[in-house]
């Protein structure tokens, strides 16, 4: 997995021979602010599906420092329970902050624990940035988990939270302002123009295993309309478009980065911009043009 | 393109804290590192099955409860027996020096007493995943 997420040589290989090896596992990715209690819900979705019978893929998404590329992944703190069974493989990842990359590399893994015997993944994120829509992206079914507390920030949202949601969770449901918060996502949603699908709104209390089992109903009823032809067809395309696009960017970049001697015109045009004989505009354009002919020749 | 340094810091035993694998934890991010951090009382067989998922470099376990005798070796075991004993057992807590040194003998890495620098720790990880 390792190798997949370094973009190591071998990667492609490894990942052309699981492609399609088994049918691809369900994607479900669950995000929300921080403490929503995304771990807590995804661990008691996953006891509840393993009851069921079901193996299950676990990614767990935090982002990586700005300033140190370091990172805590600390999502397993709230999945002990899960941790020793052999149905269900965990795997946290950080974000690294490439572009687009983190839904690419999202991809692979998910692609991977298909490989393993996963028949459902489900990939928590951050919602605090760009990672919530790249795992969007990666994701079959998307549930965005808000609480009480977020009820003011609520108004804030991104457009892009609200867009995103398959289906909003209400959790803590147990603190003040749960209904209100419902009502709230309700009236907000009636602002959308009507959609074949209208995204459900499922209170749950995380800690106490409550609304679990509405949840995974609602995530089993948003895959039903996935799967009807008239949507599936189009939307499957779709995604394949992105999740296509994002391969090419990642494979083209990193390709054009590691050519020799780009690393070295990138210092030079650092040095040219921070003198400030030319625009960061322009240092780009140049390096995009010396990339893009070097692309051809290169040996590798 | 070199990988990231992935490193899983638990807390195994029963003593109740965590404030000194958090204060290591952080120092690792700092560090560059990606940290896995799975809490509190974890038996030996969630250890090493974490570290066999998350694909770690390094197994950092701090045991303040005085099981160390008998943690390290237990999970060192299970990692050889689930394929991984290649990576790095390390960890910390108020182990007396002797102890440490017939661990070593058993094959666990260098281990770290209270009060010593995070960056000794981190340092000691980083050279060994070279
Ligand atoms: N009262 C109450 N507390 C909850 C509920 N669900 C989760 N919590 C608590 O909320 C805190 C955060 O839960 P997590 O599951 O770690 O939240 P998270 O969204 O995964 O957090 P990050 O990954 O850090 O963003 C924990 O202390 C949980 O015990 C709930 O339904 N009710
Ligand atoms: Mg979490």
């Amino acid at each position: 997995m390792s190798l997949v997420e370094n973009g190591a040589p071998g990667a492609d290989a490894l990942l052309d021979e699981v492609y399609g090896a088994r049918p691809p596992a369900p994607r479900v990715g669950i995000t929300g602010p921080p403490g929503a209690g995304k771990s807590t819900l995804v661990a008691e979705m996953a006891l509840l599906l393993r009851r069921q019978g079901r193996r299950l893929g676990v990614i767990a998404v935090d982002p990586t420092s700005p300033y140190t590329g370091g990172a805590i992944l600390g999502d397993r703190v709230r999945m002990s329970e899960l941790s020793t069974d052999p149905g269900v493989f965990i795997r946290s990842m950080a974000t690294r902050g490439s572009l687009g990359g983190l839904a690419a590399r999202t991809e692979e893994l998910c692609e991977l624990l298909s490989a393993w015997g996963s028949d459902l993944t489900l990939i928590e994120t951050v919602g605090v940035g760009q990672s919530e829509l790249d795992v969007a992206q990666a994701a079959d079914t998307t549930v965005v988990v808000l609480t009480p507390e977020s009820g003011d920030a609520i108004q804030s949202l991104k457009a892009g939270l609200m867009e995103i949601a398959d289906i909003f969770v209400v959790n803590k449901a147990d603190h003040a302002g749960a209904d209100q918060l419902a009502a709230g996502i309700r009236s907000a949603l009636g602002l959308r123009a009507p959609a074949a699908w209208r995204p459900p709104i499922v209170k749950t209390i995380a800690t106490e295993r409550q609304g679990i089992e509405e949840l995974n109903e609602a995530i089993e009823k948003h895959r039903a309309h996935l799967g009807d032809p008239g949507v599936s067809e189009g939307l499957r395309r779709e995604k394949i478009r992105a999740r296509l696009k994002n391969a090419v960017r990642e494979r083209l970049l990193e390709g054009a980065w590691e050519r020799k001697g780009l690393g070295a015109l990138l210092d030079r045009a650092a040095d040219q911009v921070l003198h400030g004989t030319i625009s960061p505009y322009r240092a780009a354009r140049d390096l995009i043009e010396r990339m893009t002919d070097h692309g051809e020749r290169s040996p590798n | 393109m070199a990988g990231k340094i992935r490193v899983l810091v638990a807390k195994a035993g029963l003593d109740g804290h965590d404030r000194g694998a958090k204060v290591v934890a952080s120092a690792m991010r700092d560090a560059g590192f990606e940290v896995i951090y799975t809490g509190l009382h974890q038996t030996p067989e969630m250890i090493v099955q974490a570290a066999i998922q998350e694909d770690v470099d390094a197994v950092a376990l701090s045991i303040l409860s005085g099981a160390h005798m008998t943690l390290f070796p237990r999970v060192l075991a299970l990692m050889r027996e689930k394929g991984i004993g290649d990576v790095l057992l390390t960890g910390g807590g108020i182990i007396p020096k002797e102890d440490m040194a017939s661990l070593k003998q058993a094959g666990v890495g260098q281990l770290f007493g209270p009060g010593t620098p995070t960056t000794a720790i981190i340092d000691y990880i980083r050279g060994a995943s070279e």
